[in-house]
């Protein structure tokens, strides 16, 4: 009987984590939908491209070393020990590949421990984890639309997707990652470890990338550039909502046993629990998640007068706000929440692209960065005191671990990203140049479009008779 | 001190009810949610005032009009 219950909830986890998958991919058919209607019709299709094209080389390299690095720097490496070693992450494993559990005389890497844990769930959380990656990189994708090299776009994606974004929760998202042992840091819904940290590597990208020509008046005064369908944009927006639902549900571990997690707790009783094996329930998010989306956009709608962009927007910026401590707040708490931060980063929005001349295309620094960053800091007052962890020893939730936390997420993406954009800059690799974006970025495939189109045009004239 | 009464986890599941923040002031935040919900009404109705008293001072000439409708 121990052995079906085993065999019973591993195959349960295995499919939970898989159907997460399947509803965060909704997320990029809305990011690709959303960006193609907030860009000029003469930029939609290499933009569409450029964010399609994420997806493949973030899944390539989170493969061949972003997956690692989750598992191997929980301690920094250096702050609360070294690298772990994770054999089940390395690309050359045989537990990264289909696998049934057994092991295999020979089979270089595997133990049974691994092979039995490994085998049926490494394939569904490495996809789970990556769907956060390659959302975490597509944040960054919409505000720099229009005058962005894709190649540039690329580069960074992967580093954000596959380097610093899986850095940050081996740190911040683990369940013994050292800003949990030490900040008390408490982040459920990745606030912070996705949200925050795109939104500071979007800022740096557009530090250093300008604005779009015309953007801004010779008085120094913003242009509005709107989008070239609105409604594009609005139902974008609304399957990003949907795919949203998706990763909810993949940040929690569904079903465990205090046994299993080896913590502190005591008794029998089995529980759904966050990243970091703090018991809640999807009960308990979908209240909170439903709550502060609403928040969210009853407030972006007052503060925006009824536009649909920012009503969509501010319903996504209440779930982020909220997301750092969804777990655990009171559903009115909640769309207190998702009421408030959204109303805060929305006027920072208008603030920081008059003062500094900052053109977010799509308003991704203010919904994700400003938003992520405000959300793991009101999370650090709410639930101050409560236990981050159900292991020994660790730090209380507390405001300052929590604001640390947050300037850290929001300055490993910034830094990093100007950096490196940078670097491409000087080569020449960032930016098309000002003839290109006149004429628009699809002017190629615009004209290979119309010649085809003249050319049967005028084959079937030919035929009529 | 802790916000929902809880400062570790060394406890059995089976004797933990309610894990938010202010356990004991409900009332007051479904209050709270009232005055949200019913202040959003009146807010937004003004807004909705302002915005067709704008619209009724605009386009005396009905060009703007003639255009939309055929526009369609």
């Amino acid at each position: 009987m121990e052995g079906n219950l085993n065999a019973l909830t591993t195959i349960f986890t295995e499919f939970y984590y898989w159907v997460t998958i399947v509803m965060m991919f909704l997320i990029h058919v809305g990011f690709c939908t959303y960006e193609v209607g907030a860009s000029r019709r003469r930029n939609h299709l290499k933009t569409l491209m450029k964010n399609a094209m994420a997806i493949p080389l973030v899944t390539v390299t989170f493969y061949l070393f972003g997956w690692w690095i989750y598992f191997a720097f929980p301690n920094g490496p250096g702050i609360t020990g070294g690298l772990v070693s994770a054999p089940y992450a390395e690309p050359w494993n045989p537990l990264m590949a289909a696998h049934l559990s057994g092991v295999n005389p020979g089979e270089n890497g595997v133990t049974a421990a691994d092979a039995a844990v490994w085998s049926r769930l490494n394939g569904v959380f490495w996809g789970a984890f990556l769907l956060f990656s390659i959302t975490t990189a597509s944040i960054v994708s919409g505000a720099i639309i229009e005058r962005a090299r894709s190649g540039a776009f690329w580069i960074i994606a992967i580093l954000l997707g596959s380097v610093l974004w899986i850095l940050d929760a081996a740190w911040g998202w683990h369940p013994q990652g050292w800003m949990v042992k030490l900040w008390g840091y408490h982040d459920a819904y990745a606030s912070g470890v996705v949200h925050a940290i795109a939104g500071g590597s979007a800022l740096a990208f557009l530090m250093v990338l300008g604005p779009r020509l015309g953007k801004f008046r010779p008085d120094g005064t913003p242009r509005d550039i709107p989008p070239h369908n609105v409604w594009l944009v609005t139902i974008g927006l609304f399957l990003i909502y949907t795919g949203f639902w998706g990763f909810y549900a993949a940040c929690n571990v569904p079903i465990i046993g205090p046994e299993t997690i080896g913590g502190q707790i005591t008794g029998t009783t089995w529980t759904a629990t966050n990243i970091y094996y703090g018991p809640t329930s999807l009960s308990a998010i979908t209240f909170n998640f439903l709550m502060s989306l609403s928040g969210g956009m009853m407030a972006g709608y007052l503060i925006s007068k009824g536009d649909p962009f920012w009503t969509f927007s501010c319903g996504l910026c209440g779930v982020i706000g909220a997301s750092a401590g969804n777990d655990l707040y009171h559903p009115i708490q909640a769309m207190l929440i998702g009421a408030i931060v959204p109303a805060i980063c929305y006027k920072l929005h208008y603030f920081v692209e008059r003062t500094f001349k900052i053109d977010d295309a799509v308003g991704a620094v203010a919904v994700h960065g400003y938003g992520g960053f405000l959300g793991v800091v009101v999370a650090g007052f709410l639930l101050w005191g409560q236990p981050s962890s159900p292991f020994e020893g660790f730090a209380h939730i507390n405001p300052l671990g929590n604001f640390a936390g947050a300037c850290l997420m929001f300055l490993l993406g910034l830094i990093p990203t100007w950096i490196v954009c940078k670097i491409m800059d000087s080569m020449g690799l960032l930016r098309v140049p000002a003839k290109v974006e006149l004429e628009g970025v699809d002017f190629a495939l615009n004209h290979a479009f119309e010649a085809s189109v003249t050319e049967v045009g005028t084959a079937e004239k030919a035929m009529i008779k | 001190m802790t916000t929902n009464g809880l400062t570790s986890w060394a406890v059995d599941l089976k004797d933990v009810g309610a894990i938010y923040p202010f356990q004991g002031w409900e009332v007051f935040m479904v209050v709270l949610g009232f005055i949200f919900w019913i202040g959003w009404h009146i807010i937004q109705t003004r807004q909705e005032n302002q915005e067709i008293a704008e619209d009724m001072a605009a386009d005396r000439s009905g060009d703007e009009t003639r255009a939309a409708i055929d526009r369609y």
